[in-house]
């Protein structure tokens, strides 16, 4: 995959976060000197319903305001939706998919309508709750977004997450190291699927 | 912009309007002579007045002079005959008269 | 100096309010627009900025205060989108007569029914006719610019016309994008102080405001009311200008891209704008003289300017994002075509409909258009008022 100019569609929830993760890289990989775009695709505004975000990274000033159907990476962050919606539709057999599961990827790759290309799983729940005691799947799925498509470099991306965290996360100091946590548990995670 | 609008009247071109038919001037209902509209007249009886003033406050055209206290003859000028003031008065010091 | 930062569409416009700090910001909440009161009232609640926010309970309530506040003399200013603009529609007329020179940032959202969230310009268009003037945005970059740039026009004595700033909902309004954003001191230098010649709070200068008139007067009073309309496009160039020469990007009327030897071009505003430039780039490599004419000021409509623009081209895809319900096109289109004819440029010209509420434009769609201008060019006949992207049995 490159990383230069790289087309992701996050599938997950209303009130998971898929969104919440897709502007978050484009925050990070703005901050790394990129072009970005961030954006949600809305159906029925509830929690629960399946939605769509999307990122363009680009080195390139991006022009195209439509919604991503030949992606180069899908991130799942609901495994549960494997059984409802074509997750791999259009997706580049040289691209990946990554899905939020405990399951190993043998047991995934079936459910996946035959996709022939890079299929990688992240337990996100296991890393947030040993991370954070808790259940937030955004910050797993991002760092395995990174990791997998080489958007930027890890080292950057721990940098800019932290920066990020301590701003945002400035009057609950207490979680910025869980979720620090969970970016680099997930890298290790990853490491023997990379 | 601001023009003296005593200028301006229905033969006047469109140069000369203000912008948005702005009026530049304040009070300047007092000088559109309503009274000319009015069929019947308000007769006020001084005698049977006993200066309640309930009619000032219900004359939709404001033409129940009140000074110190007191209800004065009516304003003809703005008049338009409408009769309220007639219903209001308890003690029948107006009468409607047919007429200007 | 310019900043670079990232910010989706309705932050960009909030972060222009803030900068530019109107004195009066009366608003109602609705998707896709709803953010940037929020935002504002953030920034007020944080003391960086102390315009004087007014919750309203109602969008007609919310351009009715903008237009009592702006008479009263302060600088006035309101967001709204879909419904909550045909809420304010009689209001809207109110304002422009009144000569009231209020913004209004529109984010676009289709309008009732089926009842939907999403993109297209049928509100815009719907007030299209109101005497407002209306500039469309591409991105959020241009929602920024548009909206600084917007109260020097709608100020400007030649003018004195209320300004709307439109961008696409959630397309551009809620996707963080890269922006270069000013100064706050640039920004305050361009828009400048208010000081309006008349208004109601003016001790010693007593004026009445939006007074009935007769026959008599109405006429004169909506002629002079068009030509204060027709004035503003030389205001609008002149505002344009002045911000190229200072932060150094923008358009006047219209962007022309790779138009200069096209012989096919696509007539479009908004967003999808960009989704069509990328197409015109694939089929120029292909060796198609393809290009595009992006739409920014709506109102006025530059109809000599277009048609010049458009004279050199063999065929012209005229795009709206709305319906007119009228069997005729929709409105771009109709009034390209009526531009073109009194300039005598008697090019090919097919009329489309895209993007009806959020319906996805993507870089195929554009390059399906343009084949069509190809035989359309050649002399094939091709269908008018065509849905682009429409399912149909044939």
């Amino acid at each position: 995959m490159n990383g230069k100019n790289i087309e992701i569609r996050w599938h997950g929830r209303g009130g998971q976060g898929a969104k919440t993760a897709a502007l978050l890289l484009a925050d990070v990989c703005f901050k790394t000197g990129a072009y970005v775009q961030g954006f949600p695709e809305y159906g029925p505004e509830r929690m629960g319903a399946p939605i769509t975000a999307f990122n363009r990274i680009s080195d390139r000033q991006i022009r195209v305001h439509s919604n991503i159907y030949n992606p180069d990476l899908v991130v799942v962050v609901d495994e549960t939706l494997l059984t409802s919606v074509d997750v791999t539709a259009g997706l580049s057999e040289d691209g990946a998919v990554i899905v939020n599961t405990d399951k190993k990827k043998e047991e995934i790759i079936p459910l996946l309508n035959g996709y022939k290309g890079g299929v990688y799983t992240v337990d996100a729940r296991a890393i947030s709750v040993a991370a954070l005691g808790k259940y937030f799947p955004n910050s797993p799925m991002l760092a395995a977004a990174v990791a997998v498509s080489h958007v930027m470099e890890k080292e950057d991306f721990i940098k800019e997450m932290r920066a990020s965290y301590e701003h945002k996360f400035a009057k609950k100091p207490e979680v910025i190291d869980g979720n620090m946590k969970a970016l680099t548990e997930t890298f290790a995670a990853l490491e023997d699927q990379l | 912009m601001r023009t003296d609008i005593s200028n301006i009247n229905e033969q006047s071109p469109c140069e000369d309007l203000t912008e948005g038919l702005m009026i530049f001037a304040q009070g300047t209902s007092k000088d559109f002579k309503t009274g000319e509209w009015r069929t019947s007249t308000p007769v006020f009886d001084k005698d049977k007045c006993k200066q309640c003033l309930l009619c000032a406050p219900v004359c939709p055209d404001g033409c129940i002079p009140v000074t110190d206290g007191r209800r004065d003859d009516f304003d003809m000028d703005h008049c338009k005959g409408c009769g309220i003031c007639e219903k209001a008065c308890p003690f029948g010091a107006i009468t409607m008269r047919e007429g200007v | 100096m310019s900043r670079k930062d990232r910010m989706s569409g309705n932050e960009a416009v909030a972060f222009a309010i803030r900068q530019v700090n109107p004195d009066v910001m009366p608003a109602f909440p609705i998707t896709p627009s709803t953010e940037i009161p929020q935002m504002v009232s953030t920034y007020i609640a944080n003391g960086e900025m102390d315009t004087e926010f007014i919750p309203v309970e109602s969008e007609h309530s919310s351009m009715s205060a903008a237009i009592g506040s702006e008479a009263a003399g302060a600088r006035s200013m309101t967001a709204t989108s879909s419904c909550g603009l045909a809420f304010m529609w009689e209001e809207l007329l109110v304002a422009a007569s009144n000569r009231l020179p209020v913004v209004l940032t529109l984010v676009n959202r289709t309008l009732s029914g089926p009842i939907n969230i999403n993109c297209d310009h049928s509100d815009g268009m719907g007030a299209r006719d109101t005497g407002w003037i209306q500039i469309y945005a591409e991105n959020n970059q241009e929602a920024y610019d548009n909206y600084i740039q917007a109260f020097p026009i709608a100020e400007d004595k030649r003018v004195h016309l209320p300004v709307m700033v439109c961008q696409d909902g959630f397309i551009t309004s809620h996707a963080v994008e890269n922006i270069l954003v000013e100064e706050d001191e640039d920004v305050k230098e361009f828009v400048g102080e208010y000081h309006p010649e008349e208004f109601l709070l003016n001790p010693g200068k007593p004026v009445s405001v939006g007074p009935y008139a007769v026959s008599a007067y109405s006429m004169e009073a909506k002629y002079n009311q068009e030509l204060a309309m027709e004035a503003s496009k030389e205001v609008i160039a002149e505002v344009a200008q002045k911000f190229r020469d200072k932060f150094g990007r923008g358009f006047t009327f219209f962007e022309e891209y790779r138009t200069e030897d096209a012989d096919y071009i696509m007539l479009i505003m908004g967003s999808a704008a960009g989704t069509a430039k990328e197409a015109v780039d694939e089929l120029r490599d292909a060796g198609v003289k393809a290009g595009v004419l992006k739409l920014r000021v709506f109102r006025p409509f530059p109809e000599d300017e277009i048609a010049k623009a458009l004279r050199g081209c063999k065929a012209v895809a005229i795009m709206d994002r709305c319906e007119s319900y009228n069997g005729n096109g929709g409105p771009l289109s109709s009034e390209v075509c009526a531009a073109l004819y009194r300039n005598e440029v008697f090019i090919k010209t097919v009329s489309y409909v895209y993007g009806l509420a959020g319906r996805d434009f993507t870089v195929d769609s554009a390059k399906k258009v343009f084949s069509q201008l190809e035989e359309a060019a050649k002399g094939v006949k091709i269908k008018q008022h065509t849905y682009v992207g429409l399912r149909t049995k044939s």
